[in-house]
């Protein structure tokens, strides 16, 4: 698991959130992102946008499966460097 | 079988009927192989796949990365592995069709998106809503507007066309379009307008009598169609498309050259325009500029008003797209035939002369503030000028520009950067406005005429209302006199005068219009070439011209002096 904090101030919006989709898809693993009591499931565009991640707020990110370390490790360097 | 409604783009045309039957949601029905039921689900999800690719390419193409992105967001939508499971368990568990599934699940994330406390979130709803219908139609056997045979022309009939269907509309393959409801101002009118396709609207029951896949021809000018033509009436057809064919290949020449009419008077020639989706038929056709945006399409097809910042993106599209020649954005014109259910303006008995555009906004502050300060956050982009709808009166004009003003202090407050020489102008579209325009001329940098609610407005005339239609002219002596006048007082005062209505791209009127002096004329980008080749074969100054025509006593009179 790691944490993030997103940077851009319209956060996890469409275009962001589709491409977060297609990173996560090249991982077999199941990825979760979780924001306080909130959890979605990272392949899901519907489920990342329900949850209405935006600039500044704090994210885990958790994998399970047999690429879970590399698929952590690539969603949070992805939402790190994620710009408006 | 001859029809008749109204001409809404001018232009002929000929092929089968392609009609895109409304759309009604679907009611349950029990299957009984829910495997079998999945894998149809699976044949229709593949299916809006291709056709949301088709859309997301071609965008790409002509708008860019940044603008496809929301198609590329709505394919990923389409294959959300929580929206797929939701559906594929309700078929299996529940044991109904897919498509019921399809509704059932969509409206759970559509009401989950709906509440959601943030705007942009809130709006994706609609985003729900639109890749979840294509797959209810798919599901449904009706036609989603991607489907015409592209080697055959085909005229679209549809009650009225959503923006989703006018984006992926193809304009070499749509020879004509024919809606049930709507008129000249629709959103489908403006959209054919500007992809020079021609265009009949409120053509009632055109669905139900015109029988899908029959040859019919339309002529956008007259409003009139003719289902299953004979010999005589295909061929004449034919010619007037061959014709337009030759002209547009002639106009083609004017697209690099200057709007300067033949004793050397510089004009501008521009284009209007509903959304950042028209830049490229401005730039295609070599307009001068945009000198009418208009910014209610914005706030249309949507639950909230858009924020100051998701406006300010905009803007500034139009602005750098436009790459430093001059663009009017028309403040937000909602009321009248433009409903925007979330501004919740009740329904009135005469809702032109009724409670919308500036009205609307002097009293909702916040929301018209909201607009301003995206307006002039974008203007240090390009070159802006603000434009208010519907002023009537000084004091309407004054408020408005006091609201300007308030938004430039506090971006100055904010250190935000905005253009010091951005010019204000209004619309003068209502006959008192007109009248006193020699005091508004004083106050504002510019006036863009509005024929359209002008002549209306000038002699009592509804122009949806067929009993009176013939007596909305734009020849009345009336209306060329109160052209007249407002052309004069704009340029005592040392201001520019134009005009944005349908008159300024009206071949017959432009010698005229150019002869009382008119600096600026604004149409569809498809009328801007034969407006730029009409004006450069005429001398802007031309006096007799002109006491000839203020001396005609009729509207037949004035329109056979100007044919």
């Amino acid at each position: 698991m790691r944490e993030v904090i997103i940077k851009n101030q319209t956060g996890l919006h469409a275009r962001p959130a589709s491409q977060l989709v297609m990173e996560c898809k090249k991982f077999t693993s199941e990825i979760t992102l979780t924001r306080g009591e909130n959890t979605a499931n990272a392949k899901s565009i519907m489920s990342i946008m329900a949850m209405a991640i935006m600039g500044g707020d704090k994210i885990s990110v958790s994998a399970e499966g047999s690429d879970a370390d590399a698929a952590v490790e690539s969603i949070a360097t992805f939402l790190e460097s994620l710009e408006d | 079988m001859n029809l008749k409604g109204i001409g809404a783009s001018a232009g002929y045309g000929i092929g089968k009927a392609f009609i895109i039957k409304e759309f009604t949601p679907p009611s349950s029905r029990t299957i009984t192989d829910s495997k079998a039921e999945i894998e149809r689900f699976d044949l229709a999800v593949k299916r809006a796949n291709n056709e949301l690719e088709a859309i997301y390419t071609s965008k790409k193409e002509s708008l860019g990365d940044e603008n496809a992105a929301i198609f590329q967001a709505h394919l990923a939508m389409l294959n959300d592995p929580e929206l797929y499971n939701g559906i594929t368990s309700h078929i299996k568990n529940k044991k109904e069709c897919a498509e019921y599934a399809t509704k059932v699940i969509s409206e759970q994330y559509y009401d989950m998106f709906s509440a959601m406390e943030d705007d942009y979130f809130r709006e994706r709803a609609l985003d729900i809503k639109d890749i979840t219908m294509r797959l209810m139609k798919i599901l449904t056997g009706l036609a989603t507007t991607l489907e015409f045979d592209p080697s055959e022309p085909v005229v679209i009939i549809a009650r009225d066309l959503t923006p989703s269907d006018t984006a992926s509309l193809k304009a070499e393959f749509t020879a004509g379009i024919i809606t049930e409801i709507g008129g000249v101002t629709s959103h489908s009118a403006i959209i054919a307008r500007t992809l020079g396709i021609p265009a009949v609207m409120g053509l009632k029951d055109a669905i139900s009598q015109i029988p899908s896949d029959s040859l019919m021809t339309i002529n956008g000018s007259t409003g009139e169609v003719v289902v299953n033509p004979d010999e005589d009436c295909i061929k004449a057809i034919r010619i007037q498309i061959e014709e337009a064919k030759v002209e547009k290949k002639l106009l083609e020449e004017y697209k690099d050259k200057s709007s300067t009419s033949k004793d050397g008077h510089s004009i501008e020639i521009a284009s209007n325009i509903a959304s950042t989706d028209d830049l490229p038929f401005v730039i295609e056709n070599g307009s001068d500029g945009v000198g009418l945006f208009r910014s209610e399409f914005i706030y249309m097809n949507r639950t909230s008003a858009p924020s100051e910042d998701e406006q300010y993106q905009i803007y500034k599209k139009v602005l750098s797209g436009l790459d430093g020649k001059p663009v009017v954005i028309r403040t937000l014109d909602a009321g009248g035939d433009k409903e925007i259910p979330y501004l919740n303006i009740p329904k009135e008995m005469n809702p032109f002369l009724g409670y919308r555009a500036i009205r609307y906004c002097l009293d909702h502050k916040d929301l018209f503030k909201a607009q301003i300060r995206a307006l002039l956050r974008a203007s240090r982009h390009g070159k802006l000028r603000i434009m208010f709808p519907m002023i009537s009166s000084l004091e309407e004009l004054r408020l408005a520009k006091n609201i300007v003003e308030t938004c430039k202090i506090e971006l100055q407050s904010e250190n935000q950067l905005y253009d010091k020489n951005i010019e204000v102008g209004i619309m003068i579209e209502i006959p008192s406005a007109a009248i006193i325009s020699d005091i508004l001329a004083k106050e504002v940098d510019f006036f863009s005429i509005g024929t359209n609610d002008l002549i209306q407005y000038s002699v009592a005339v509804d122009r949806m209302n067929e009993q009176i239609r013939h007596l909305y002219s734009p020849y009345h002596p009336a209306l060329i006199r109160l052209i007249k006048t407002v052309i004069d007082n704009g340029h005592d005062a040392g201001i520019w005068v134009g005009m944005c209505g349908a008159v300024a791209g009206n071949e017959k009127m432009i010698p005229l219009l150019l002869h009382l002096g008119l600096d600026e004329f604004s149409m569809s980008p498809s009328a801007v070439l034969k407006a730029r080749k009409i004006i450069s074969e005429l001398p802007r100054v031309n006096d007799n011209f002109v006491k000839k025509l203020l001396s005609a006593s009729t509207a037949e009179e004035v329109e056979n002096l100007l044919s």
